[in-house]
């Protein structure tokens, strides 16, 4: 009997143990994208979705263009279309006009798109036309692993209008094999008198960038620069310009307001700390490669990811495209978080409080939601479950042009990362740098009031007439302070500061 | 046949008239009256503060209009003075004629975004070929995109690059048509190929060259895949124009009345300056 006994014991934990290794091997045949992983049991895994039956159905998606997002919405339509027998419509959209490519039909109330990919700071101007994300998904397993911050991003006052598929945030890349090199940080010392490190301050930084700019530091016959920016109008530059900023202007002892001081509704970004910001902006043109003033998000990611500059900081495909296996400086960057400031503006005392400040910015990043209009909502939540299911997640993250960033709890293990080739102390410095984002109490928010596009194109327009000397940093952003005085007026402040209240209060650690 | 019936017969064009031309101008006024935004998506009416902000509070659309100016207005002059030669040598008895009035109306035929992206590359300051070229011969990386005076020049030769084989065509039909008498009597007197073309072929060129002047004018003030896809404005707003403004307030910022103001104010001005130059270019230009 005992025999009998162990040998069913025995069986059912081979079973347990097993089991979702046969899935895995089943599905990962018809779907290699998942090969690493298999399928992974869950409410939207291969094997479930295998089950629903949307056959004589057709969805319709817009969203970005191939391959950023756009390749993986495309990939994850097709395998859901075999698993289901639904027909799939995908169409991409440059990032410039997905907003008005929804918001058009959207105010004239029509749904030409169940589905609708945009950024996170679409979702003041877009909730009124999306349908909330219903409870069966906001309480599933895979939602519950998604961090705050971004649970955060994706809701609005508590209700989840935007399915998490992607978490965005800036940090530095840098080239680990310079930095950690002692033969360059003994010639910098002697030439600079200080510690070649990764830098801690946004001063540091265009020092050692300024040094290591236009000479062949990597011996490969070309000339290196200090540093891939994003500077181009019009081309997601305000981003880069708010990252430089949070650790002059974003004070933790003067909570109430980045962007605005949300009691007055007097736009900050005319004090001292963003024209100190865009004062080292202005002399970063100094450093980044030719033509690096017109960089855009591709420009940069091809830059820093092709091995010519030293640092970077925006989103995380710079740095996966770098650590790809293909990559030129494959495991040979690093990751660290925004570099911070020796000082930080104080608005209530008008002076500089002295001593070391740092502030990441949890940029924006893509967002999906779906149609209030559609017909076929119940399909299309199922999809984006499907998008975001473990399996797939783990693949994507992996592949730097798709533009899946973490996002997940799991994400933030080293293990994830070493599988797919980095080496354990880089996987570890990247895992560690998102951690101590999520972590950190002094953190900036992205803009999500009405009218958010006016705002930060006005920004945008004042920073590049600053970097490309058409005004001073201190009369560029009085201009965009003025603007902003003008666009508050239009839309009202009223309904600006209701709906900055619910970002500081992100900010501020209230929610 | 009664007036009746006549006007049944002229309803179907007037119809399709009212409806391609007329109606949308109609919309475009009325939209501009109203504030339909982003947060606030409908027709409502608030008179003419769009106009005033227009007026009192936005140069930067002022600003692009001179820009345009200049552009459209030095591409124009580069395009007629090239095109007109470009015409004249294939106006004559050359070898490979018809080869060379097929390669020179190539760029026209090609498709602008597609053209702008490959010029965008070749310029590109530190992976494009034009500056490794120019590193060879010896001289100094040129800041093709990123300085403003320069990058406005880019965009002119890109623009002229484009748009010559246009006016080349029409002067080239405009020579073609030309009659050949007086040009056997200026042979006859003896006249100089130089005298010949100052008294001869440019004043009879010169309605055909009006005419391929005010096409190209209208269509040079419209510039915006150019500059959308080779600067996007940049760097600051150095190469903004016009219309990339309008479709920055409309389609970036979905400021829709706003853009409307402006799209309608750019109707109004276009059409009148237009007009003066047609005139202004009769008086020079054509001779009673």
């Amino acid at each position: 009997m005992k025999t009998i006994k162990t040998c069913v014991t025995a069986l059912i934990s081979a079973l347990l143990v097993f089991s979702p290794v046969a899935y895995a091997d089943k599905w990962s045949d018809q779907f290699p994208h998942i090969k690493a992983t298999g399928d992974i049991p869950g409410d939207c895994s291969y094997e479930s979705m295998s089950k629903k039956n949307y056959k004589g159905k057709t969805l319709k998606i817009n969203t970005h263009a191939v391959p950023v997002m756009g390749e993986p919405t495309a990939l994850h339509a097709e395998q859901f279309a075999k698993l289901t027998g639904a027909k799939v419509d995908v169409t991409h959209t440059p990032a410039g006009d997905l907003y008005a490519k929804a918001m058009v039909p959207f105010q004239a109330g029509q749904a030409p798109y169940d589905i609708v990919f945009g950024f996170s700071n679409f979702i003041n101007d877009w909730r009124r036309y999306l349908e909330p994300v219903p409870k069966k998904y906001v309480e599933m397993k895979q939602m519950k692993d998604v961090t705050p911050s971004h649970i955060g991003v994706a809701s609005w006052d508590g209700v989840m209008y935007q399915f998490p598929v992607d978490g965005d945030r800036h940090y530095l890349k840098y080239r680990k094999d310079v930095i950690d090199n002692p033969e360059y940080q003994k010639q910098y010392k002697e030439a600079t008198g200080k510690e070649l490190r990764v830098p801690q301050t946004w001063k540091e930084y265009g020092e050692m960038a300024a040094y290591f700019n236009n000479w062949d530091w990597d011996g490969d016959g070309e000339k290196e620069y200090g540093s891939a920016e994003v500077m181009k109008k019009d081309d997601l530059m305000y981003a880069a310009f708010y990252s430089r900023s949070a650790a002059y202007s974003k004070n933790p002892k003067t909570p109430g307001g980045f962007f605005f001081d949300l009691e007055t509704m007097k736009p900050l970004i005319n004090n001292p700390g963003f024209v100190e910001a865009l004062t080292d902006w202005v002399e970063a043109t100094k450093y980044v490669p030719p033509g690096g003033i017109n960089f855009g998000l591709g420009d940069e990611i091809g830059s820093f990811g092709g091995g010519q500059t030293l640092f970077s900081f925006s989103w995380d495909d710079a740095f996966v495209a770098a650590m790809q296996p293909d990559s030129p400086i494959n495991n040979k960057v690093g990751a660290a978080q925004l570099p911070g400031a020796m000082k930080v503006w104080n608005r209530k005392t008008n002076s500089w409080d002295e001593g070391f400040n740092q502030a990441p910015f949890f940029v924006w990043g893509w967002a999906v939601g779906v149609a209030k209009k559609s017909k076929e909502k119940e399909m299309a939540f199922d999809y984006l479950c499907f998008f975001a299911n473990e399996a797939n997640h783990q693949a994507d993250i992996g592949i730097g042009r798709f533009g899946v960033n973490p996002f997940r709890n799991d994400d933030f293990k080293v293990d994830v990362w070493t599988q797919i080739g980095w080496d354990k102390d880089i996987a570890q410095s990247y895992v560690d740098t998102l951690a101590q984002m999520e972590q950190s109490k002094n953190r900036v928010f992205p803009l999500r009031v009405p009218g958010t596009f006016e705002f930060n194109a006005a920004l945008a327009t004042a920073a590049a007439k600053a970097l490309a000397g058409q005004l001073s940093p201190q009369a560029a952003l009085d201009e965009a302070a003025k603007q902003w005085e003008d666009i508050l007026n239009r839309v009202g402040k009223d309904n600006v500061r209701k709906a900055y209240a619910v970002g500081v209060a992100m900010e501020d650690n209230k929610q | 046949m009664n007036f009746k019936h006549k006007f049944v017969f002229l309803f179907p064009g007037l119809f399709v008239l009212i409806g391609i031309l007329i109606f949308p101008i109609i919309f475009t006024i009325r939209l501009s009256l109203s504030g339909w935004n982003s947060y606030t998506p409908e027709m409502n009416f608030i008179g003419i503060t769009n106009y005033i902000r227009l007026f009192t509070d936005d140069p930067r659309f002022w600003e692009s209009f001179f820009r345009l100016s200049f552009l459209s207005v030095t591409t124009v002059i580069l395009q007629y003075v090239i095109g007109f030669a470009l015409a004249m040598m294939v106006w004559r008895e050359i070898k490979f004629k018809r080869f060379f009035r097929v390669i020179f109306l190539v760029p026209m035929m090609t498709t602008p975004v597609i053209m702008t992206v490959i010029w965008r590359t070749f310029f590109h300051e530190s992976l494009g070929p034009v500056n490794d070229l120019l590193g060879g011969l010896g001289v100094k990386p040129i800041l093709w995109l990123s300085d403003p005076v320069i990058a406005k020049f880019t965009v002119i030769i890109v623009e002229v690059w484009q748009w010559t084989p246009f006016m080349f065509l029409l002067l080239l039909a405009g020579l073609l048509s030309l009659p050949k008498e007086p040009f056997l009597a200026a042979a006859i007197d003896g006249a100089s190929p130089f005298r010949k073309f100052v008294y001869v072929t440019f004043p009879l060129m010169a309605p055909i060259s009006i005419g391929a002047i005010i096409i190209r004018l209208i269509e040079a003030s419209k510039i915006m895949d150019t500059v959308f896809v080779l600067t996007s404005g940049g760097p600051g707003t150095a190469t903004e124009t016009s219309s990339f403004y309008i479709y920055i307030k409309g389609l970036r910022e979905f400021q829709m009345g706003y853009a409307a103001t402006l799209s309608f104010t750019y109707l109004v001005i276009m059409i009148i300056s237009l007009t003066i130059i047609a005139k202004v270019l009769t008086k020079l230009m054509i001779k009673e």
